[in-house]
């Protein structure tokens, strides 16, 4: 079909763009393993900057802070979403576009667009509350983790609806056939088959919550710093060995969460499309 | 559904009711929520952005509606200079030259994939899931490293005698690192669009003796076209709005809207003007978006 000759180009091409995909990767990976204090002299390997960032109170704290989001907002969006899918797949109902917009809306608007959307709503939230109750109340996990679940609804939804999508109805119909009531049809019929697509919206949840730099840092307060959130205030003023190491510890946490997402996806085909950065 | 026999109208108008009652009933907390968490907010955003004004001291306070936080974006500043204007114009054609660029590595490359055998597809298309899933920031950051004082690349370009100044903090380092960051976005739509492909068609122009450069401009490149909006979409709208890629590799000399908007916030305490500019760039991609969906997009 294509000749020989444009075949060796395209190879050619491709073995190009995928050096420039890995080679950053790569040579970020390889310094954090230098013993120097300065990031581009290499004076042997050592795993100091990995001990380092162990007993690193702020990193650890970072750590906690962001698997906690991480958990509580791919739990709750998990839910939510599952449910919005079922709803906007499945039934025929008045508003159903309203909310179908309203759904949309999360992902294609701006990280900074929507980080400042949540903090003025919270100020706003803070301050009635102070008025009408009294206690003070600020920000920090909770925020966070609310906000997270904001734009992690959506992608959730989207991606279990694809997978009901491509659903036969008639396996549903069959089972109401064969006297399931809507609950068991529910559980032993239409859950095990949008599993994947349930697993692969967890996967995408999690992965949005733990890159999330930008509406974090709005919605933060004192002491509830995030990891991407730390590590952008460390890069800002420069380049370390430190972030080497932290960086390389994220890397390989992503990388993990694709194998298990390829694992659950495996016959399914489909990766799930569309992220925010 | 087919109609059965003894099904009246009026329990079909009953269930038809049962049906509206369950799909909203397994919405609403979905619906609540975002209606709680994103509608109220973009509207706050909206009315800070009309009846708000910045006091000397940086609070906002509340007054008559007016349109003067949006004039703000075309007025010149205290020097004279249009630099809200600048600061537009600079992130648009920067993320129209990444979308170009992300668009010519990319295409070759999901064509490339698309025309390998099943096996070798999938090992090359875990190889582009790999960059798309990690993280964004870390990736950014790896590029700080490459490009800086004495990063590799700098020791590569003063070693062949080219340039002994590095290229961080340019506007070349905030295109590599933007280009970087969204390709993987471009490739994985695009090589949805060729891998489902009928290739009979191309087989059917080649023996009606189109040369391969024809059958790819005429068959090939026009079925491709969803992939190409699909993937356009996805590396304009991220880029445009950008914030961590310009903070980390871009200067003073480089701001983009998205840092600009940050800093009304935390540095000027304008939350008017940085509420207007936010509703702007949220406006610019809807309707990028309502483009995409009108050429018949639905990949998102």
């Amino acid at each position: 079909m294509t000749s020989r000759w444009v075949n060796r180009v395209l190879g050619l091409h491709s073995w190009v763009v995928y050096l420039f995909f890995y080679a950053p990767i790569a040579v970020l990976v390889f310094l954090s393993f230098n013993d120097n204090r300065l990031v581009t002299v290499w004076t042997g390997a050592s795993l100091r900057w990995y001990r380092e960032m162990l007993q690193n109170d702020q990193v650890l704290a970072a750590i906690r802070n962001s698997l906690i989001v991480a958990a509580v907002s791919t739990l709750v969006s998990v839910i939510l979403g599952t449910a919005a899918a079922l709803g906007l797949e499945r039934f025929r109902w008045k508003g159903r576009q309203l909310f179908d917009g309203l759904l949309y809306l999360p992902i294609i608007i701006p990280d900074v667009t929507m980080a400042v959307m949540m903090l003025l709503f919270f100020v706003q939230v803070f301050g009635f509350v102070e008025l009408a109750f009294g206690p003070r109340i600020g920000l920090g996990l909770a925020t966070i983790s609310l906000s997270h679940i904001a734009f992690n609804i959506s992608f959730v939804a989207v991606v279990v609806r694809a997978r009901l999508a491509g659903l036969d109805p008639a396996l549903e119909e069959a089972a109401a056939d064969l006297y399931a009531d809507r609950r068991r049809a529910f559980l032993h019929v239409t859950l095990p088959l949008i599993m994947p697509g349930v697993l692969g919206g967890a996967l995408l949840a999690l992965t949005l919550s733990l890159d999330d730099v930008v509406i974090t840092s709005f919605v933060s307060g004192p002491g509830s710093t995030t990891l991407p959130v730390y590590v952008f205030g460390l890069v800002k003023r420069g380049v370390t060995p430190l972030i080497n190491a932290v960086s390389t510890v994220m890397l390989v946490a992503s990388m993990l969460l694709v194998f298990v997402s390829l694992v659950f996806q495996r016959g399914d085909g489909k990766v799930p499309k569309g992220t925010r950065q | 559904m087919a109609t059965r026999t003894g099904v009246t109208p009026e329990l079909e108008a009953a269930a038809e009711r049962a049906q509206a009652r369950r799909g909203l009933l397994v919405s609403l907390p979905a619906y609540v929520y975002l209606v709680v968490f994103f509608a109220i907010p973009l509207v706050i955003v909206f009315v800070v952005s009309v009846f708000g004004r910045r006091n000397p001291r940086g609070a906002t306070v509340y007054g008559a509606p007016s349109l003067d936080a949006y004039r703000k974006i075309f007025e010149p500043g205290p020097d004279g200079s249009y630099l809200v204007l600048e600061i537009v114009w600079r992130s648009l054609w920067l993320s129209v030259l990444t979308t170009v660029i992300c668009l010519l590595l990319a295409y070759p490359l999901a064509y490339y994939i698309g025309t390998r055998s099943p096996r070798v597809r999938n090992v090359l298309l875990v190889l582009v899931m790999i960059p798309f899933w990690s993280n964004f920031l870390v990736r950014t950051y790896a590029w700080r490293v490459l490009l800086g004082r004495s990063g590799p690349v700098t020791a590569v370009t003063s070693a062949l005698g080219l340039t002994d100044t590095p290229m961080i903090f340019t506007v070349n380092a905030v295109l590599i690192g933007l280009v970087y960051g969204f390709l993987p976005f471009m490739v994985l739509p695009l090589y949805a669009a060729i891998e489902r492909m009928d290739w009979s068609l191309v087989e059917a122009a080649r023996d009606l003796y189109a040369s391969g450069w024809q059958a790819f401009r005429k068959v090939t490149w026009p079925l491709s076209r969803p992939g190409v909006i699909a993937g356009s979409i996805l590396v304009f709208i991220p880029a445009f709005g950008a914030y961590v890629t310009p903070e980390i590799l871009g200067g003073s000399k480089t701001t983009l809207l998205g840092s600009y908007i940050v800093r009304q916030f935390l540095q000027a305490r304008d939350a008017p003007f940085g509420s207007a500019l936010s509703f702007v760039l949220m406006s610019v991609m809807l309707g990028a978006t309502i483009v995409y969906f009108r050429t018949g997009g639905k990949t998102l």
